[in-house]
């Protein structure tokens, strides 16, 4: 069946062309020499938005969108300036970073490790971004950010709240500003006592993740050291829209409380579907059955409607806050876009306008630089109150916001209240607290 | 020449010169210039090109050879991943032990899904496996991801086996016996074979152009190379004409005398091991192994791939893993402002309605155009991309080739 037909023509040729092929790699010098990856031109520099712009988190990705393109516009000198003028550090003075015009590139994580991956890759390899930013999952900012410190660009998180992402995962050249599971937990603990009182019952329901667990682990454990009793766990899988199989157990327990640890599309459908089984209206020993979502953001109250009302949760900020940097950040927004910013929307803006003063302060692109300008860099006027970017983990300490469902809500927007800022003191810990351990930064990446 | 006929040796000389070029051939737009949005030829993309190449391929010697449609081929792909990883995590860097031991795994999974699976065919087949591939994603995702119970923060085993949605990653404290356990600089080693670093490249520039050549690219085309030469192989071979036999009328088969469950056995591991090396290395070249690699969306990916570019054909996979994937990356990446860009010079009003025209096909909207493109292949070139080239070399070709091509169909078979 095998046929050869060698010419002596044909040999030649193929092999010319072969050995051409295979050598011509080992004939060239490395990359241009500039000390790390993608150093940007005298003109101009990229910056890679990374959201989810489909699947469950398609919400919050164009409202992150939203928000760094209006942080390209301040920082291109365009628009009211929004937050600059309120920002403690005044490095930046709108004519770009360091000179350069402010350009970017998005992607879609599809709220998938690998397809953010992928995405974040191209936008490195091919759009030269010198940082990548955004994200709407801590499965996806875990992964991001791994790759980041492999390439050798800074990553600033977007929205990812669970601890890994700072604590176990924690990586040299990622930050992350928005708050974590533990702050949460710290937060609504006393005002959970304060409110339905020390003794108790609680049962959890928890989203099938890294970032379910991270929360349930937050919330029991602040809870259970001020005398609550943790009786019942389930975990739920992501992709569950009805939760009545999970909620009919609850009734069937001695249960007071019901905590979900859910985000997103599930915690609008969680909530629903306890509220339709009335466990709001019951009494169980003695006391009224009550329901907490740890992580509450103004998308998801719209969501799930009338049924927010009244119910505790924590977030990072929210639009109705008063200090000067919200004040100007949601007059600047809302002129563009017609509407006020979500949490998600905040925390992009801040870390695109933090890692541009980074860079302007440190004078340089490399990411070691910018390491060493944000590591402890304590700053005040991001609508957060003083913050530090502590040095050993990355992460961002602020005060926290308590909130509740609100009982007579005057707009669309207008659906949470704030219960409590709680202080920034209540909520920090130490580097090496268990629920943080086991990870290390390592040394910064600077790349090629 | 190495076995080959004149025809298929041609095949695999084309394939190779494309493969060896494909920095030059992928990146025909100067930088900084407008079009520089189509270009392809960056590592992570190309590295794909061939990975999903290899993927397609080895669906191909299921699908097109003996017409049982596995709807759970990603599941291979993601065993691939996890072996390869638990490699680099335990014993060290080296891509090849990595790679063996996913091939090896996904050969074993292919032998059990496989023997349970092909008890059925045509849909009830197709059901099996998909059920097969979404219990291993569950069991990547939740199940055998993490211990609820008594996490071992600082011991190996703190994301279980797969480390659920976050996926499996390096981190400093594995083992890596042979291996160093971290790079000079403290960080994360690299995928590597003996001492080349898989994300090591060169760059040439010419004038406008840059060219960057991968060592990670360079020797996954070369994988793919040999992956193509067995498919080659395979398909010319008396068990591949089995295959066919069986694909065409299995009960005739069965009357005959044969019994024809240990050859779509073997197709069905062998088309197992060549996903289960695809998703090795994609676990080399980026590591991180994720549960959605597992998707049944990534099953039906495959299935497009093989169809697309034309199912049954030897380059036709090919094709269609490269024209998707290039689809999902670079398309995707068209937003409305670079929109807004090409149109500027049209007068304002009539600017945005062509934006808003073209729109909903780029960027998110990939899938849309994907699944027309699909649809148009599937009513107008049922043999997929290969037919197209085929009636475009026919036209070319004039006359005198299409006498020719009827003579040929009027031959007796061999």
């Amino acid at each position: 069946m095998s046929k050869t037909n060698l010419t002596r023509r044909g040999v030649l040729k193929t092999g010319a062309v072969a050995g051409a092929g295979l050598a011509l790699p080992t004939y060239l010098s490395a990359g241009s020499h500039t000390g790390f990856t993608n150093a940007p031109g005298d003109s101009s520099v990229t910056l890679g938005f990374n959201v989810p712009q489909t699947g469950p988190y398609a919400d919050e990705g164009a409202d992150e969108l939203r928000a760094y393109e209006l942080a390209v516009e301040h920082l291109n000198g365009g628009g009211d300036g929004g937050m600059l003028s309120t920002f403690s550090s005044k490095a930046l003075d709108g004519t770009g970073i360091l000179g350069r015009k402010v350009e970017y590139v998005t992607g879609d994580t599809q709220t998938k490790s690998d397809a953010a991956r992928a995405s974040a890759k191209s936008m490195i390899e091919k759009d030269g971004a010198i940082m990548i930013t955004g994200g709407s999952s801590s499965g996806v900012a875990v992964a991001v950010q791994a790759l980041c410190q492999e390439a050798g660009v800074i990553f600033m998180a977007g929205l990812t709240h669970s601890n890994d992402t700072t604590g176990k995962d924690k990586k040299a050249n990622g930050f992350r500003h928005f708050f974590n599971s533990y702050m949460s937990g710290a937060a609504l603990a006393p005002i959970l006592a304060k409110n339905y009182g020390t003794d108790r019952k609680a049962y959890h329901l928890t989203a099938d993740y890294n970032w379910g667990y991270t929360t349930e682990e937050a919330v029991r454990s602040s809870t259970e050291a001020m005398g609550w009793e943790t009786v019942g766990q389930v975990l739920t899988p992501l992709t569950q829209t009805d939760f009545s199989s999970y909620i009919t157990p609850v009734l069937q327990s001695d249960a007071d409380v019901l905590v979900l640890n859910h985000y997103g599309g599930n915690m609008v459908n969680s909530l629903t579907n306890a509220v339709q089984f009335g466990l709001r209206d019951r009494q169980v020993n003695g006391k009224n059955f009550e329901i907490v979502v740890p992580l509450y953001s103004r998308l998801m109250a719209k969501g799930a409607g009338a049924n927010v009302k009244g119910i505790f949760g924590s977030t990072n900020w929210h639009w109705s806050l008063q200090d000067e940097g919200s004040k100007a950040f949601v007059k600047s927004f809302g002129t563009k876009y017609g509407f006020p910013p979500s949490q998600a929307a905040h925390t992009c803006y801040v870390q695109a306008l933090l890692y541009a003063d980074a860079v302007q302060r440190a004078g340089s692109f490399a990411p070691c630089a910018v390491v060493e300008a944000l590591e402890g860099f304590e700053f005040d006027g991001m609508g957060n109150g003083p913050t530090l970017y502590r040095a050993e983990d990355h992460q961002c300490f602020k005060d926290v916001l308590v909130v509740k469902g609100k009982e007579n809500p005057t707009s669309e927007f207008d659906l949470l209240e704030i219960v409590e800022v709680t202080p920034v003191d209540q909520v920090t810990y130490a580097p090496d607290h268990p629920q943080f351990a086991g990870g290390a930064l390592g040394t910064c990446n600077n790349g090629a | 020449m190495l076995g080959l006929e004149k025809k298929d040796a041609t095949l695999l000389l084309i394939v190779f010169g494309l493969t060896m070029l494909a920095p030059f051939l992928l990146n025909p737009f100067p930088e900084g210039s407008a079009m520089a949005q189509f270009n392809a030829g960056y590592p992570d993309l190309m590295q794909r090109f061939v990975i999903f190449g290899i993927f397609a391929i080895g669906f191909n010697i299921l699908f097109g050879l003996t017409g049982y449609l596995s709807f759970g081929h990603a599941a291979f792909l993601g065993i691939g991943s996890y072996a390869a990883m638990w490699m680099f995590k335990l014993f060290g860097m080296n891509v090849i032990p990595a790679l063996a031991l996913s091939v090896v795994m996904s050969g074993l999974f292919a032998v059990l899904i496989g023997y349970v699976s092909l008890r059925r065919s045509g849909i009830y087949f197709s059901i099996l496996t998909l059920a097969f591939a979404m219990m291993s994603y569950a069991l990547a995702y939740s199940v055998l991801a993490t211990d609820m119970d008594g996490p071992d923060r600082q011991g190996l085993l703190q994301k279980g086996l797969t480390g659920g949605e976050t996926g499996l990653q390096l981190t400093l404290q594995d083992p890596r016996i042979l291996g160093q356990k971290a790079a000079e600089d403290g960080n994360l080693p690299v995928p590597n074979i003996f001492g080349l670093e898989m994300r090591s490249s060169a760059e040439l520039e010419l004038g406008n152009w840059v060219f960057t050549f991968s060592a990670g690219y360079y020797f996954s085309a070369v994988v793919m190379l040999i992956a193509f030469y067995l498919s080659i192989r395979i398909f010319r071979s008396p068990f591949g004409m089995m295959l066919r036999a069986i694909k065409s009328n299995q009960q005739r088969l069965n009357y005959t005398g044969l019994n024809p469950k240990p050859y779509t056995l073997a197709a069905f591991v062998i088309s197992g091991m060549y996903a289960g090396l695809a998703g090795g290395l994609m676990a080399s070249m980026d590591p991180l192994a994720g549960p959605e690699r597992m998707f049944w969306t990534a099953s039906g990916e495959v299935v497009l791939m093989t169809i697309l570019g034309g199912a049954g054909t030897l380059i036709g996979p090919v094709l269609g893993a490269g024209a998707i994937k290039y689809m999902e990356n670079i398309l995707s990446k068209i937003n409305s402002d670079i929109l807004h860009g090409w149109f500027a010079f049209l007068p304002d009003g009539l600017e945005d309605f062509v934006v808003a025209i073209i729109y909903p096909f780029i960027g998110k909207g990939w899938h849309l155009t994907l699944g027309l493109i699909f649809m148009a292949v599937v009513i107008f070139l049922p043999g997929g991309l290969v037919e197209a080239g085929q009636r475009v070399a026919r036209m070319f070709r004039g006359k005198k080739a299409e006498d020719d091509s009827k003579s040929a169909s009027t031959e007796p078979a061999e």
